[in-house]
């Protein structure tokens, strides 16, 4: 196996460890935990409708599926209070379905058409909903970092209670715009929590092949910020440890990087043949043993809080979504040609409040 | 109305601006208490405070790019870089994230920054250090890009640059830092983006040009009707993107006789986009071809007295407007 060593005994916690009993956890109301599950759910169906319609070529460019890094979203996302703010990389459709975003949009953005949450513009990579405080959704690998610590800066600036979320992969660990946001955030106390959703593969070269060191999140030492490690295919978990450090920034603007393990099932991209870097054994092993959402499912079972039948039914209802967006996708018009200069400048978009004079587009 | 030094007047657009919106933040390398390296902010730590008028380290991707993620949420910043040459190491910040956020949004996020600093040649800093990055930034759709020349400009189109919602690029000059000139100290005073400015009237040729570009036309115009018996005319651009080509073409109706000035490589640079709409949109105005006197084609050299030879000065601007209305 390729993948880094294996997390510390401590963050190895399992649905039925201590993670469980955590007050955030066993706070959550029955239906607060069946939505847990039912988000994780949709989001798996909704990226298996979209790689369907990428194979019969409904889907441009790239996509990046999150099948089987559900939890890590899901749970992270969950905590989310009305000043705390998400942004993330180009892996994103997770992180848009968990803070709220409507399936119709997305799948529209993956066929282009003006329907999209982006109208068309953005793509896979280019998910946002600012009104869900979730800023994107970012290409560059890293880049979305500072943006993160942005966010945080305005928080603590404009004197709210609130933390960002900043999700990278371990990709973007070596990236210097990373290091330069982690000095800015420990050094000026900002309420951000530096996420690596740490899959094994910075696309198809393993953590061993890509990062030196010890370990991911600890190179936050060197800052003097605080870290933490957790085994992410377990959603109590995820949710146990960000609650922590998520409560730490929001009270007392401190900054941390917490790397949580977790595990692509599917290529980088789709155009990812994923036959040069990992065995199928190792791919069947997680799929077998840590899918986050089986494995929460059996949680669910064994407190007595959902049945086979709501199972059933919810995966019933997350397919009949994800196929109802897909239609909703495919019956919306493409933008037109003139749509391709809106949106580029807020005075073009807004011209009775225009104070500039010239032009602002070229031929 | 004062006499005030494009230093002075650049210091009173921050200081107004921070004035008036609270949202408005001032971060850069020694902007606060070594007072700036060029001295523009000083006073304004002592004036504002330290969350405000704030230190960053040396980290322009870092600092640009959380400005950037800050003005996403409706904080105004302004980011000081040292030298518009550093902004190759915050190019992804500045170009990916700052240009194209609200168009990947679908128009739901704005990003109101404003990056300023000096970006010239001539102070004898070598290649990595004198960078006139104006065309690359130019283009990029979704930016503005502002190159004053005078003090009053300065003030009143930063001014602008602040207020507007789109990110605003602002380029400076430290060899114009020192110049002085007169500045209105009415806080409402802008001066609109995208506007030109005909820095002096003439009859036989239009010289479009910006930045301190505009200073060497003007001396070489003085020349230019004493000793040769030649009306030039200077436009001053003062604003790249947007740009108002309408003035030009103007002038040039008057003139029929076009040189462009600029500090600026000459491949693609801001001069090759003036000659292609001039002569796309005022071909019969013409009288002769286009020419244009640009910085000479190599790296920034060292040598204090072959700089000055590299760029655009007077006397370079006389002999290329000679050969224009020969």
């Amino acid at each position: 196996m390729s993948k880094k060593a294996a997390p510390t005994a401590e963050s190895k916690v399992s649905c039925t460890g201590q993670s469980a009993s955590a007050p955030i956890n066993a706070n959550l109301s029955k239906e607060e935990k069946i939505e847990l599950h039912r988000k994780m759910v949709r989001i798996r169906r909704f990226e298996e409708r979209s790689l369907r319609s990428y194979q019969s070529k409904k889907i441009g460019g790239f996509l990046h599926l999150y099948i089987g890094q559900e939890a890590v979203a899901v749970g992270c996302c969950s905590l989310m209070g009305k000043n705390d703010h998400v942004i993330t990389a180009y892996r994103d459709h997770g992180h848009a379905m968990a803070v709220g975003m409507d399936t119709k949009a997305l799948m529209a953005e993956l066929y282009g058409k003006i329907t999209g949450c982006s109208k068309g513009k953005g793509g896979s990579m280019h998910y946002f909903a600012p009104s869900l405080n979730y800023w994107g959704g970012h290409g560059i690998v890293g880049g979305q970092i500072p943006l993160g610590t942005g966010l945080a800066y305005a928080l603590k600036y404009k004197k709210l209670t609130g933390a960002a979320m900043a999700f990278m992969g371990d990709g973007a660990v070596n990236q210097g715009a990373v290091h330069e946001a982690y000095n800015l955030a420990a050094l000026w106390n900002l309420p951000v929590i530096f996420v690596i959703e740490n899959n094994g593969y910075s696309m198809g070269t393993s953590q061993e092949r890509s990062s030196a060191g010890p370990g991911l999140a600890q190179r936050a030492e060197a800052y003097g910020m605080n870290w933490g490690t957790c085994f992410g295919h377990d959603i109590y978990e995820v949710r146990a440890t960000m609650d922590k450090f998520l409560t730490l920034a929001r009270e007392k603007h401190q900054p941390a990087v917490v790397e949580i393990d977790t595990y692509r099932y599917r290529g980088h991209s789709v155009a990812d043949p994923d036959k040069t870097y990992r065995t199928r054994e190792e791919i069947e092993e997680y799929r077998n043993t840590k899918d986050p959402i089986q494995l929460f499912q059996k949680t669910l079972l064994a407190e007595g809080v959902i049945t086979e039948a709501l199972i059933e039914q919810i995966d019933t209802e997350a397919k009949a979504e994800a196929d109802l967006a897909a239609d909703f996708a495919e019956a919306s018009p493409f933008p037109t040609p003139d749509d391709i200069q809106k949106d580029v400048y807020w005075e073009a978009d807004n011209a009775d409040k225009r104070t500039s004079k010239g032009r602002l587009f070229f031929d | 109305m004062a006499v005030l030094t494009y230093r002075e007047a650049i210091r009173a657009a921050l200081s107004e601006e921070l004035t008036r919106d609270e949202n408005v933040v001032l971060m850069g390398e020694e902007v606060a208490q070594f007072h700036g390296a060029y001295k523009v902010s000083e006073g304004l730590l002592e004036k504002f405070g330290p969350d405000r008028i704030v230190d960053t380290p040396i980290s322009e991707a870092g600092f640009i790019g959380m400005g950037v993620g800050a003005s996403m949420l409706g904080v105004r910043p302004v980011m000081e870089l040292m030298f518009w040459s550093f902004y190759s190491v915050a190019f992804d910040q500045i170009l990916n994230n700052a240009a194209n956020v609200r168009y990947m949004s679908g128009g739901l996020i704005n990003c109101p920054i404003v990056i300023r600093g000096p970006a010239n040649g001539g102070t004898n800093v070598g290649a990595t250090h004198s960078h006139t990055p104006e065309n690359v930034l130019a283009n990029h759709p979704g930016v503005k890009v502002i190159v004053p020349a005078t003090a009053a400009d300065a003030k009143g189109l930063l001014k602008s640059a602040i207020r507007d919602n789109d990110p605003c690029f602002f380029l400076e000059n430290t060899i114009l830092y020192g110049e002085k000139g007169e500045v209105s100290d009415d806080p409402e005073l802008l001066i609109p983006l995208g506007l030109a400015d005909v820095k002096r009237k003439g009859t036989d040729l239009t010289i479009v040009t910006y930045g301190r570009c505009v200073l060497h036309s003007l001396a070489a115009a003085d020349i230019l009707e004493k000793e040769h018996d030649v009306s030039v005319e200077v436009v001053d651009l003062r604003t790249i993107r947007p740009l108002d080509i309408d003035t030009v073409l103007a002038s040039v109706k008057k003139t029929h006789r076009v040189l462009i000035v600029e500090e600026q490589k000459p491949f693609a640079s801001v001069g090759s986009q003036l000659a292609y709409m001039i002569q796309r949109e005022a071909f019969d105005e013409l009288d002769g071809p286009i020419h244009r006197l640009a910085t000479i084609d190599a790296p920034a050299i060292y040598s204090p007295p072959v700089e000055v030879e590299q760029l655009p000065n007077p006397q370079r601007v006389l002999k290329a407007a000679l050969a224009a209305v020969e």
